[in-house]
């Protein structure tokens, strides 16, 4: 089986190394980092941290060099995801491609070079220490399924998942993958951007009842756009982020968003947020408040320039 | 008849106000460090922009080491006001009290700490204070006052007419309500806005093309705003809306002094201003979503640098 990794950043480190350690798989990293790639490929991908791996993966920033592949497995920032995909789209003429990126919207965008596509959400978290190394965070489970308009054969998602299970990634292939797609956007566009609006960490957001409260107001907004379209949520978003305010889970937690924000980097809110927002007037369903995040956050970028 | 104005709290309202009065009327200015009332004291209180002057006055830091003024203008930010009206408990009984401060509430603030007569401003100019002794003169838009506490509409127009005549630009209300909740909805949107964006007040504030564009969200802002001084019965003035997109026209970048005071990591005007409106649209039974959610985004983006 050859897999391609699309976007060989923290999480795409996590599945490359640890996938290039099978012997039945070959691994491909794709990535526009030439001082990451040249690392990899003198001194393989390494992962230090809640595991210690070293994997092997052929890594390239020249999407021309890639073989046929069976999967792409698609791991960019969300802003990222078309130059990407089509840039590495003819590798999968044949294929099937995954996605397990933050929020809404990517595989809509994989569809549109792709035929064959499966919808993915992932927990695992980490971050580049030095370009070859990566430190590996959070271990956590990756929900794979079909995407319905253009879906994957069900028994490819199986054979990726099982791969992956088989790796040290824990991969659940489910006929709707929506569910924790939704749980996990929810959660990330009802904290983050209040992180990043505020400054604080995740468990003094939740600490202050009336910023909790505004935390509630787009969680049930996303609840209600989720509904408008038939999902069920695989676990409640609300007890997740009272879980993870917890000073043994992730009170101190500065949000993605948030440092995003503090080095002026480019965010995902219209992945998240923008991608409620979307799905919402898609379904007839008002999302007020989601909406004055996306246009705050927006203008926290517009500010930089 | 106002011979000798005492203008409380010198920060760029305040130090503006001082010297332009200073042309007209005897004028004493009640700091709150002792190098700023010595500073005073021995420079005067330099005007550049659109003036170009320098005024002397009398500074000092306890009120009883100043004259009795006939009229004093209480130009501290609102978060200032407390100590400051209680700092003049008991002083200049034959003095009337004129407030300046954003939002709502400063005339009740002032009024608990002694009985003078009262009148109410807003203020629509800006500078910028370049030091203790001298500030510069931005915006030249109106400073406009109404009657309060024990006073009448002759009473705002003889205090308009004495800043007019030291060349600042005012105007007389017979009720300032409409005016004050005008600028009440505007400073709480824009102020909101901008602190949380750290975005100057430019054109973004008037943009409207994208769905996510800030424009939506200042329109809708105000339009929760307009339905709260509908529901307590005020006429505005002014649609803050417009007064929005004048601002974002002029081609001037201005900073609104609530993301000064979040990029300063200082204390902001928050509860006065947007705190103001939340609590009048629970009082009157109108809901207002977004600005709740923007008046606890600020108080905790506050509560971020000082806890």
């Amino acid at each position: 089986m050859r897999i391609c990794v699309v976007g060989c950043g923290a999480v795409g480190s996590l599945f490359a190394a640890n996938l290039a350690t099978l012997d039945d798989v070959e691994v491909w990293a794709y990535d526009v980092s030439q001082a990451h790639v040249d690392a990899i490929n003198a001194n393989g991908l390494r992962l230090t941290g809640a595991g210690e791996v070293v994997g092997r993966p052929c890594a390239t920033t020249d999407a021309t060099e890639l073989p046929a592949c069976d999967f792409g497995l698609v791991v960019t920032k969300a802003m990222h995801t078309e130059p990407a995909i089509r840039a590495t789209a003819h590798a999968f003429a044949d294929g099937c491609v995954a996605t397990v990126q933050n929020g809404l919207g990517n595989e809509e965008t994989i569809a549109a070079h792709a035929e064959r596509v499966i919808r993915g959400t992932t927990f695992p978290a980490g971050k580049i220490v030095e370009p070859g190394v990566v430190q590996w965070d959070v271990k956590g489970d990756t929900t794979f399924g079909p995407f319905e308009p253009k879906p994957a054969p069900f028994a490819e998602v199986e054979r990726l998942a099982e791969a992956c299970t088989r790796a040290g990634m824990p991969t659940h292939a489910v006929a709707d993958a929506r569910g924790p797609q939704w749980r996990k956007v929810i959660f990330n566009a009802s904290t983050n951007p209040i992180g990043a609006l505020t400054g604080l960490t995740h468990g003094r957001v939740c600490e202050r009842p009336d910023l909790r409260a505004l935390v509630s107001g787009l969680v049930a907004e996303g609840k209600a756009v989720a509904a408008a379209q038939g999902i069920v949520l695989d676990a409640d978003p609300e007890e997740l982020i009272d879980h993870a305010a917890k000073p043994e889970v992730a009170y101190g937690h500065k949000a993605s968003m948030l440092q995003d924000v503090e080095a002026h980097r480019q965010t995902e809110i219209d992945y998240l947020n923008g991608g409620i927002v979307r799905f919402g007037r898609e379904h007839g369903v008002a999302t007020p408040l989601n909406e004055a995040i996306w246009a705050l956050v927006k203008g926290v970028e517009q500010s930089w320039q | 008849m106002i011979r000798s104005v005492c203008v409380a709290g010198a920060g760029s309202i305040g130090s503006l106000l001082a010297a332009h009065l200073a042309r007209v009327s005897a004028v004493s200015v009640l700091a709150r460090r002792e190098a700023h009332a010595q500073a005073l004291n021995e420079q005067g209180l330099r005007v550049s922009g659109r003036a170009d002057f320098t005024a002397s006055v009398v500074a000092a830091t306890d009120p009883d080491a100043l004259p009795e003024p006939d009229l004093v203008i209480l130009a501290c930010k609102g978060t200032d006001l407390e100590p400051l009206s209680a700092r003049l408990a008991g002083r200049f009984p034959g003095a009337t009290v004129m407030t300046i401060q954003n939002g709502l509430g400063a005339e009740e603030i002032v009024g608990a700490h002694g009985d003078w007569p009262l009148l109410s401003a807003v203020t629509f100019m800006s500078g910028t204070r370049h030091g203790d002794t001298h500030v510069e003169y931005v915006l030249d838009t109106a400073t406009w006052i109404g009657p309060h506490r024990g006073t009448t509409e002759a009473d705002a127009r003889i205090a308009a007419d004495l800043i007019v005549s030291s060349g600042l630009k005012a105007e007389a209300f017979a009720d300032l309500r409409p005016a004050q909740w005008s600028k009440l909805i505007f400073n709480a949107t824009v102020n909101g806005v901008a602190a949380l964006t750290e975005l100057p007040h430019d054109f973004h504030f008037g943009q409207e093309e994208r769905l996510s564009d800030l424009g939506h969200l200042v329109r809708e802002l105000v339009d929760e705003g307009k339905a709260v001084a509908a529901a307590a019965g005020v006429e505005l003035h002014d649609d803050p809306w417009e007064m929005n997109m004048l601002a974002t026209q002029r081609g001037f970048r201005h900073s609104p002094s609530m993301l000064e005071d979040v990029e300063a990591r200082r204390p902001t005007e928050l509860e006065l201003i947007n705190g103001s409106l939340v609590r009048e649209a629970a009082k009157v039974g109108v809901p207002v979503p977004l600005h709740t959610a923007v008046y606890r985004l600020v108080k905790a983006k506050e509560a971020s640098y000082s806890e």
